[in-house]
């Protein structure tokens, strides 16, 4: 059934032929963790909830390890003002998120065209696999 | 005994009803659920009910009702729904005359009364939730205050065999929880028990975003036929077991990341999810794969519920004036950005536009940085963008001038700007306090048809 849309799993980046300039390899066409995950947020007052899910369980590690609270409060500087706290669900294959601070006062009153934070969940999936 | 089949026929006020009309016609089912209470719906609701006594239910209510009502009498299936919003009785006679309207032999409508708690709240200064004021500080604007009822405010409704329960607000799982403890007949205090019968309503309050709804990243996550997705409904055995399924046919998938975004979903701690009728406890859950769209769950338990209930407060928060104008082609961000330049000018000056002068504003390329900010969107030349000004005003009129002023740009700004929208809303924003559950009375009304 619909599980076939899980892709396998992450490749090592190439180096480009050629060979010389390994060190471009994580910049233009990295991994991202859109090729392992999906991610669901929601909202709870003027905090957000950041689900990330892995589609094979078997990359579950991998976003364990690299969805560290530094990582994500990193990842959204200037949009999440406050603690981020990390909830690890290994047999869901799910690292889970609160994110404090984060919906511009709240659902109900923010300015912001996303008021509910909903496109958070995207902006997670754009972190690359390497560090 | 056979598993109690109970189905969501909508996951909020506007969802569609097609599919609701699928699940009530083939679903066989004991329970369908309407969940259309948003946060702040039941404090617009209170506006329109002020404004006119016989209204400030949800105005989908006869619509939905008329499409699904002839297949749920037939078959017996019960009627649990929030649409009663700011006020569940008026709600009632309206399917009442739904009923006669449809010709239906007979209908038995429970209204569930009591969540509205504006007269303790205004006298109990209590604390705000997430804030250092007190409920006072909210003094002339408030505008609503109704507290988060648990199953316990349905039992009777359900104990007098009713067709169709109508309420207010109710914590949404609780409409779920209500019907499966009155069935099985489930100890009000068996907390690992509720516990799975809060994840059976958790999972499927939200409607199709446990069946394949909010999902799909072409490529990566696709779901088939999302223009007839099929809504959710789970088969629950007494002891708590569960499956979650939808109608073969139907479009949307169930599978274990369909079943593990949503049960994620809005949930802060997994291990402590407080609702009105227990402290859920989602951390051990399992989602095993039967087969086709069929997910079985394992491991939801739960904990004493909270002392105390949750009360929403609708409160007059001002209004927000916006403005937009789009532009396209080459050097579209450019342009854009001189935009955004000369409309914080506008405002930051008050020989230019006085009334504007120093108000909380957003100015921001949709396109560019509208979602995420400066630092997530950065380095991207899009096609085209469009400017956004958003600005807290104290007044309808102030609220007016923002828009007004990104038209302005047309004559007055960069090349080629088009499509000019303004909107001016009334802002009811919503805060949160708690109540003691002594001081909650609900009371359940019946209203009976028969031809």
């Amino acid at each position: 059934m619909s599980m076939s849309a899980a892709p396998g799993r992450p490749k090592q980046a190439r180096a480009p032929s050629g060979g010389s300039a390994a060190h471009e390899v994580t910049s233009v066409g990295a991994h991202k963790l859109r090729d392992i995950a999906l991610a669901r947020s929601g909202d709870k007052g003027n905090r957000a909830t950041l689900s990330v899910i892995a589609l094979d369980p078997a990359d579950f590690p991998l976003i364990e390890r690299l969805l560290t609270v530094e990582r994500v409060q990193a990842h959204f500087e200037g949009v999440v003002g406050g603690d981020v706290q990390r909830f690890v669900l290994p047999q869901l294959f799910a690292v889970h998120f609160v994110m404090h601070d984060a919906l511009a006062g709240g659902v109900t009153r923010s300015l912001a065209l996303d008021a509910h934070g909903k496109t958070l969940s995207a902006a997670i999936l754009d972190l690359p696999l390497a560090d | 005994m056979r598993p109690y089949r109970i189905g969501a026929g909508a996951g909020y006020a506007g969802d569609r009803i097609d599919p609701a009309v699928e699940l009530a016609e083939g679903g066989q089912l004991d329970a369908l659920v309407f969940e259309c209470l948003a946060e702040r719906t039941i404090a617009l609701a209170q506006l329109r009910r002020r404004a006119d006594p016989t209204q400030g239910y949800d105005p989908l209510l006869a619509a939905r009702l008329r499409a699904v009502l002839p297949a749920c009498v037939a078959q017996g299936t019960t009627i649990i729904t929030n649409m009663g919003a700011a006020n569940p009785l008026a709600a009632g006679h309206a399917v009442l005359a739904v009923a006669r309207e449809l010709k239906l032999p007979r209908l038995r409508v429970a209204v569930v009364l009591g969540d509205d708690v504006l007269d303790w709240v205004r006298q109990n200064d209590a604390p705000l939730l997430d804030s250092a004021d007190t409920v006072r500080s909210l003094d002339g604007r408030l505008v609503s205050a109704n507290a988060y009822l648990g199953a316990d405010a349905l039992r009777p409704a359900l104990a007098a065999k009713a067709d169709l329960v109508v309420t207010g607000r109710v914590a949404d799982p609780s409409l779920f929880l209500a019907p499966l403890m009155q069935h099985f007949g489930w100890a009000a205090d068996d907390w690992p028990l509720l516990g799975k019968g809060l994840a059976v309503g958790h999972l499927l309050e939200c409607a199709a975003q446990v069946s394949g709804g909010y999902l799909a990243d072409p490529g990566r996550v696709d779901v088939p036929d999302l223009h007839r997705v099929g809504f959710p409904l789970a088969e629950v055995a007494a002891d708590g077991g569960m499956v979650i399924t939808k109608r073969p046919g139907t479009g949307g998938r169930v599978d274990r990341l369909s079943c593990t975004a949503q049960l994620l979903y809005e949930v802060e701690d997994p291990a402590a999810y407080l609702q009105a009728d227990v402290t859920g406890d989602f951390s051990g859950v399992r989602f095993t794969e039967l087969g086709e769209d069929r997910v079985r769950v394992d491991g939801a338990s739960g904990h004493a519920r909270p002392e105390q209930l949750k009360v929403s407060l609708g409160y007059s928060d001002g209004f927000i004036g916006e403005g937009q104008i789009s532009y396209a082609g080459p050097g579209a961000r450019a342009r854009g950005e001189l935009a955004l330049e000369i409309l914080r000018h506008r405002l930051a000056d008050e020989r230019l536009q006085p009334s504007l002068r120093g108000l909380e504003h957003r100015a921001e390329l949709i396109g560019v940085n509208a979602m995420h900010g400066a630092a997530l969107g950065a380095n991207r030349e899009p096609y085209e963008v469009r400017v956004r000004l958003a600005v807290r005003c104290a007044t309808r009129a102030q609220a007016e001038r923002v828009g007004q002023e990104v038209e302005a740009l047309y004559l007055n700004g960069p090349a080629a700007g088009g499509g000019v929208t303004q909107s001016v809303r009334e802002v009811v924003a919503v805060a949160s306090t708690l109540i003691p559950r002594s001081a909650v009375q609900t009371r359940v009304e019946l209203l009976e048809f028969s031809r």
